[in-house]
């Protein structure tokens, strides 16, 4: 993408007194998505409650600062201070594993969401793109399916422990959905996965970067805009099945059949108190966060602007990743606040029999489609008369046509180690550059432009 | 010592104690919860050993699926007192004792346990060991042998799936 780095003028010096920065990304990453999850948390329960209050024509918290904007500190403030009670006859260690084991999958799973693009430039001119995640994993994708079917452990366990028939039926009740929906779910991305050819979430968000449906003719404002993005590339089905599942897999209305308060007085969490059910609140929030910010990367081009011109393409892709996440929550809170809940058979029936042929179905269609592009296999490279982009196994090549052949670390430039502060020209033979995580290298070469 | 070196002794006295909890936990719920941890410390071994669409494929299936279902079984059946899983024969300790004795000593004569590559791999080797990409070519290659075992095995599955829907039709008519 020549245009989009000239306009990008800004790009970071690769070392910086020292500092290799590529490899203080992911450590930096790590500090900005827990901090960023744990502190927009407030703000979504107070946007929920003041959207559903719109929604109900009523109110809505109004007392406590601006619009109730501190209502939730409040709140917060309050179930800190509360008693922490634990009912008698609880499997202990367990009841007080399930509120962690609620939360940390969400938090994991954000990992690999490539919020923004990061651009480093070394001293011969080359400027290297990296994906701001905390590691942009060549599985990501798997990666996400994984943690998000690690989630439903928390409430299982914590409707087993609780000792309580209510609990335990609502725990139950979100083994089978979660199970259910996983699999729609996985349907719906390898829609995706067909169109992108690839799995690592930053190759899916470059393969959305196209004039709508790859076709040449169409203007260049068009290119890797909101008509270029996957919900329409997928021809508008999978990003369905998607949303539908993302709301049953975070048991929110209208699929919150394990807590369901008109029949379970709580569900899982009825014998939790204080900070454990604060937990359970939180966990929830950040796994809404979570499957948002994936919808947000597979199916609405992640952090790339809805139209490709001038005052948009200026604004940094992080922006436009909040964005896209925060309406996927408003979504959430639209559907809370007009559907109502699901009976349990129709939940399975339209899990089952509804959505898994659909599924199916559109996934064979997309394959069909898919063996019609030019090359037919392999991930899918946007523009071919752009600048050429080195390939991953075509290291060799492009150091040969590299005018100032620089140290190998730097002209191949796929292995990024993940520690900072070291000089990367010996981290080559560096046995510790063997192991699997540190390897999954950031970036690659994508343009080179004379300073 | 090397971090990798490290690294793999954690991993792996996590899973072998882990291991062993699930076979002498009491209660059903926590084997099966020492059996998930076992089963994530298997998937960073992969991912140690440039594996990586094998250890997310480990912990989907096993940790997110099977295991689910596991607990879901346990939790249905509320088999929480000890006195349900109390076993009745006694042939069965010394018969286990003495096979697990011979592949014991089957293991040390055989040399599988000293006889550990010890030369790292190369990085350019290792890079696309375990994409998707490179099983999914090396799976679907007409010249590669694969194929058919992969085709064969999916026909397996299916007839399973055909089986439990006609066991479960069976009962509710």
């Amino acid at each position: 993408m020549p245009d989009e780095i000239t306009k990008y003028n800004f790009s970071f010096p690769i070392y910086w007194h020292g500092l290799y920065l590529p490899g203080a990304v992911p450590y930096v990453a790590i500090v900005c998505f827990i901090g960023f999850a744990l502190a927009i948390t407030p703000f979504l329960v107070w946007m929920e409650r003041v959207v559903i209050a719109f929604i109900q024509d009523r109110s809505g918290p109004n007392r406590v600062g601006p619009r109730g904007l501190l209502q939730t500190i409040a709140d917060g403030m309050k179930l800190f201070f509360k008693e922490d009670i634990r009912p008698k006859s609880v499997d202990v260690r367990i009841y007080y594993l399930a509120p962690v084991l609620a939360m940390i999958p969400a938090l994991a799973g954000s990992a690999v969401l490539p919020i923004q693009f990061v651009y480093f430039h070394n001293l011969a001119g080359e400027v290297f793109k990296v994906p701001f995640t905390v590691g942009d994993v060549n599985i990501g994708l798997l990666y996400i399916l994984a943690m998000s079917s690690l989630q439903v452990y928390g409430v299982v366990l914590a409707g087993w422990s609780s000792n309580n028939k209510y609990s335990l039926l609502g725990g139950l009740r979100a083994s089978a959905q979660l199970i259910s929906y996983e699999l729609s779910m996985g349907l719906a991305l390898l829609c995706v996965v067909v169109l992108a050819g690839s799995v690592k979430l930053s190759d899916i968000v470059q393969a959305q970067n196209i004039k709508p449906f790859g076709i040449d003719a169409m203007p260049d404002f068009l290119k890797g805009s909101v008509f270029s993005w996957f919900w329409l590339g997928s021809l508008g089905v999978p990003v369905i099945l998607y949303t539908i599942s993302m709301i049953a897999e975070t048991n929110r209305a209208p699929f919150d059949l394990p807590e369901a308060e008109s029949e379970l007085v709580a569900g899982f969490h009825t014998e939790y108190t204080s900070m454990k059910f604060a937990m359970f609140f939180m966990g929830e929030y950040i796994s809404m966060l979570t499957v948002c910010g994936l919808n947000a990367a597979v199916f609405w081009g992640g952090p790339l602007p809805p139209l490709n011109i001038w005052p948009l393409t200026i604004v940094p892709g992080a922006v436009w990743f909040i964005t896209k996440i925060m309406l996927g929550i408003f979504f959430y809170i639209w559907m809370r606040g007009t559907l109502p809940r699901l009976r349990y058979d129709a939940l399975m029936n339209l899990g089952w029999k509804r959505m898994l042929p659909l599924g199916l179905v559109w996934l064979f269609l997309l394959a069909g489609l898919n063996l019609l592009r030019e090359p037919n296999d392999g991930p899918v490279q946007p523009n071919k008369d752009a600048v050429p982009q080195v390939q991953p196994t075509e290291t060799t090549d492009a150091l040969n046509e590299s005018p100032t052949p620089a140290r190998p670390i730097q002209t191949s430039a796929r292995s990024y180690p993940a520690i900072p502060m070291r000089d990367p020209g010996i981290t080559i033979d560096n046995p510790t550059t063997h192991f699997a995580p540190s390897r999954t290298g950031q970036g690659a070469i994508t343009a080179k432009i004379s300073r | 010592m090397l971090a990798p070196t490290i690294i793999f002794w954690i991993l792996a006295l996590l899973a072998i104690s882990s291991a062993l909890m699930v076979v002498l936990a009491k209660n059903p719920v926590r084997s099966a919860l020492f059996l998930v941890i076992t089963f994530l410390a298997v998937a960073m071994f992969y991912i140690t050993l440039s594996a990586q669409f094998l250890a997310a494929v480990q912990i989907m299936v096993y940790a997110g699926a099977i295991m689910v279902l596991f607990l879901f079984v346990i939790m249905l059946l509320n088999l929480s007192a000890p006195e349900a899983l109390k076993e009745k024969g006694t042939l069965q300790r010394p018969v286990a004792a003495i096979l697990g004795a011979i592949f014991i000593t089957l293991l040390i004569f055989s040399q599988a346990l000293l006889e550990m590559p010890t030369k790292p791999a190369l990085a350019n080797e290792v890079e696309n060991l375990g994409t998707v990409q490179t099983i999914g070519l090396s799976l679907f290659s007409p010249k590669l042998p694969w194929l058919f075992p992969f085709e064969i095995t999916s026909i397996l599955l299916l007839v399973a799936v055909i089986g439990a829907i006609i066991l479960a039709k069976r009962k509710l008519d």
